[in-house]
């Protein structure tokens, strides 16, 4: 019974999702069997460093991975039930922008120079929902107006904003439609700190009101803690733990996860040093056989370098992309906290 | 439209205006003093050329009533004089007013311009923005070798094969002349069009290759705006800016005269009475005309920047700080002047 009521209200499913560039007949693995699952109204944190292929998962979800030289090699992205993957252009075109919309991560190119804000907003408003100039003119400046750009303003060029305004309209244009599930790609990393913080207000305030599903992609945990109900943490194109915000923040499983945690700056004690996590990212185009995250873990053993890592579970929602979790006492440094 | 002329109405706008235009003074004082003195070095005039008709006695008086017996400065003085009445000056060969001469020509160019632009906006965008689309493939390369074999044909030979293959062999379109009505536009527009378009298509490509690669595409595209809209709307007129440049070059320069494509044709333009003026020495007419040609020229361009703005509102952005601007550099200067 259980099963099937969640089966109703998963707004977004991925299953086995690999996304490969080829470059200069190198392949770039950017995304590797990538699965999850996304219910009505949940804000799921992507979480990872840069070249993760957190941009490349939320890409490939309004399959807008450009190609040449982008390819989705396999998998299965059901949005609303529907296979994105097997639709023509035509109906991705009915999708985009209505059932899923995107917040793109720098606000300095992601607008139209040449197209004044109000027009950039009102666009995806005539294309999905009328055909009434004047009534989606009138739509889209509420909606710059929800996010807190004044009306007299809305004929003005994204020039003649500064980078958090643009940042509003990246959202405004995003929020047009109501879609059912957002993409927000890094939406404050370009922001500073108190403009940060009324955004985030701003989207967590719009998520209740339209009661949207979310994916929100951020390297930054605090952002994660503040608006997240799940997280996934992603490496190397893997997803490595993933579980609701208290699972992977308070009993933290994969050392990767511990590895981003201990390089936070601790409020209680201000003289600590920061721990970075020793060594960089795999090449992506030639990544170990066996786990991607070992020659940087202080955990790893000849076996992690060599064979697949499989997922292990320790709760309904939480997993992990660790081998030595299959030997009986193995635990990581970082305490539990209940 | 009405968004151009709201922009044009804009006063800001308006004072650009007026000072390009005032700007066109010193342009023509600059020309004419340039073209005066570099026509008058030149060997031999147009009375040494046609010496053979007049005694010695006959001959000293026209010397004298052209200024030829006083210096190049005196003769560049008088010329003014007229210049600035509007009068260009009598033809030595024709007799007539060389401003009517030219107006007389005047309509052949523009109509020889005018088609071979035309033609070349209407195939040579559509292609650049194809080529640019499917960068690396055979179509762009494609493309790109029929550009760079248009530009490097020269308009002499290439007028002249036309003129063999259609006029002589087909006879399709007429060799020469502007008797046949748009026939014979036709070659010659063609003539002087396929260097255009082969200028104009690398620039679309290369500017679209730019903009193809932008965000703002991606955000078009994510709002799920038709790929078709997404290069028009969104694509061409944020690549519209250098080809807009060429297109007021390219312009300029057919309308100047497009001496060689009209000489292959015999087409009666500009160009053509520029060339019969240099043969016979008519230092007179060839000053006036290139007088004529350079305002043309300073009057497109300033229709080119006016379109700048109207195309990109942060160039628009430029044009209303302008003044202030220059009031500073200004400011600067006499500052300068007093330490």
């Amino acid at each position: 019974m259980n099963g099937t009521k969640q089966q109703n209200d998963i707004v977004l499913s991925i299953k086995d999702l690999t996304v490969h560039y080829e470059v200069d007949g190198e392949v770039v693995e950017a995304v590797n069997n990538l699965s999850l699952d996304l219910r009505e109204g949940k804000v799921l944190g992507l979480v990872g460093e840069t070249g993760a292929g957190k941009t490349t998962t939320a890409l490939s979800i309004l399959n807008l991975i450009p190609f040449p030289p982008g390819k989705i090699k396999s998998g299965e992205i059901l949005l609303n039930g529907k296979n994105i993957l097997a639709m023509n252009i035509a109906e991705l075109e009915r999708v985009r922008g209505k059932d899923v919309a995107m917040i793109f991560q720098d606000p300095m190119t992601s607008l139209n120079p040449v197209l004044t804000v109000v027009d950039q907003v009102m666009e995806s408003i005539l294309i999905h929902e009328t055909s009434s100039k004047v009534e989606a003119r009138e739509r889209a400046i509420q909606m710059l107006e929800t996010v807190g750009i004044a009306a007299e303003r809305a004929d003005e060029y994204p020039h003649q904003f500064s980078g958090g305004m643009k940042q509003r309209v990246v959202i405004a244009i995003a929020l047009a439609c109501n879609s059912r599930l957002l993409l927000a790609d890094e939406p404050t990393t370009a922001l500073d700190v108190t403009i940060q913080a009324q955004v985030l207000d701003l989207m967590l305030k719009l998520k209740e009101q339209f009661n949207t599903s979310m994916i929100f992609i951020t390297h930054d945990l605090g952002v994660v803690a503040q608006v997240c109900d799940e997280v996934a943490v992603m490496y190397a194109g893997r997803i490595v733990e993933r579980g609701t915000l208290e699972d992977v923040f308070n009993h933290t499983k994969h050392p990767y996860t511990e590895g981003l945690f201990n390089s936070l700056p601790s409020i209680e004690d201000r003289t600590a040093r920061l721990r970075p996590i020793p060594g960089l990212m795999p090449d992506p185009t030639q990544l170990p056989l066996g786990c991607t995250f070992a020659p940087r873990c202080s955990y790893a053993t000849e076996a992690c370098i060599n064979t697949r890592q499989t997922e292990i579970g320790f709760s309904e929602s939480h997993f992990a992309l660790c081998s030595r979790y299959a030997e009986k006492n193995f635990v990581i440094d970082r305490k539990e906290i209940d | 439209m009405q968004f151009a002329s709201s922009i044009i109405r804009n006063d800001n706008m308006h004072k650009y205006i007026l000072r390009r235009v005032l700007l066109l003074i010193p342009i023509i004082l600059g020309v004419s003093l340039l073209v005066f003195v570099m026509t008058d070095s030149a060997e031999g005039n147009v009375l040494q050329l046609i010496g053979d008709d007049y005694t010695p006695q006959q001959m000293a008086e026209l010397m004298h009533e052209y200024g030829y017996d006083r210096s190049v400065l005196y003769r560049y003085g008088n010329y003014m004089k007229g210049l600035v009445r509007g009068n260009l000056g009598k033809s030595f060969i024709y007799k007539r007013p060389v401003l009517e001469l030219y107006l007389q020509r005047l309509p052949a160019t523009l109509k020889l311009a005018g088609a071979s632009i035309l033609v070349a906006i209407v195939l040579s965008i559509p292609l650049g923005i194809k080529a640019a689309r499917s960068h690396g493939t055979l179509i762009d390369n494609g493309s790109m070798v029929l550009a760079l074999l248009g530009l490097s044909m020269p308009n002499y030979w290439l007028g002249l094969m036309l003129a063999v293959l259609f006029s002589q062999k087909l006879h399709w379109f007429p060799s020469g002349g502007n008797l046949a009505g748009w026939k014979s536009l036709v070659l010659p527009a063609i003539t002087l069009g396929t260097g255009l378009m082969a200028t104009m298509t690398r620039t679309t490509r290369s500017s679209m290759l730019d903009v193809i690669r932008q965000d703002y595409l991606r955000t078009a595209r994510a709002k799920g705006v038709p790929e078709k809209v997404v290069i028009r709307k969104h694509g061409l007129r944020n690549a519209l800016i250098p080809i807009i440049t060429i297109i007021g070059t390219e312009l300029g320069k057919a309308l100047g005269g497009a001496v060689v494509t009209e000489n292959v044709f015999s087409y009666p333009g500009v160009g053509r009475l520029i060339i019969e003026a240099v043969n016979q020495r008519d230092t007179i007419t060839v000053t006036g005309c290139l007088i004529m040609t350079a305002v043309l020229v300073a009057v497109i361009q300033l229709f080119v920047d006016i379109l700048y703005a109207v195309v990109d509102p942060r160039l628009r952005a430029q044009y209303t700080t302008g003044r202030r601007k220059r009031g500073k550099k200004q400011q600067i200067t006499t500052q300068g002047a007093v330490v």
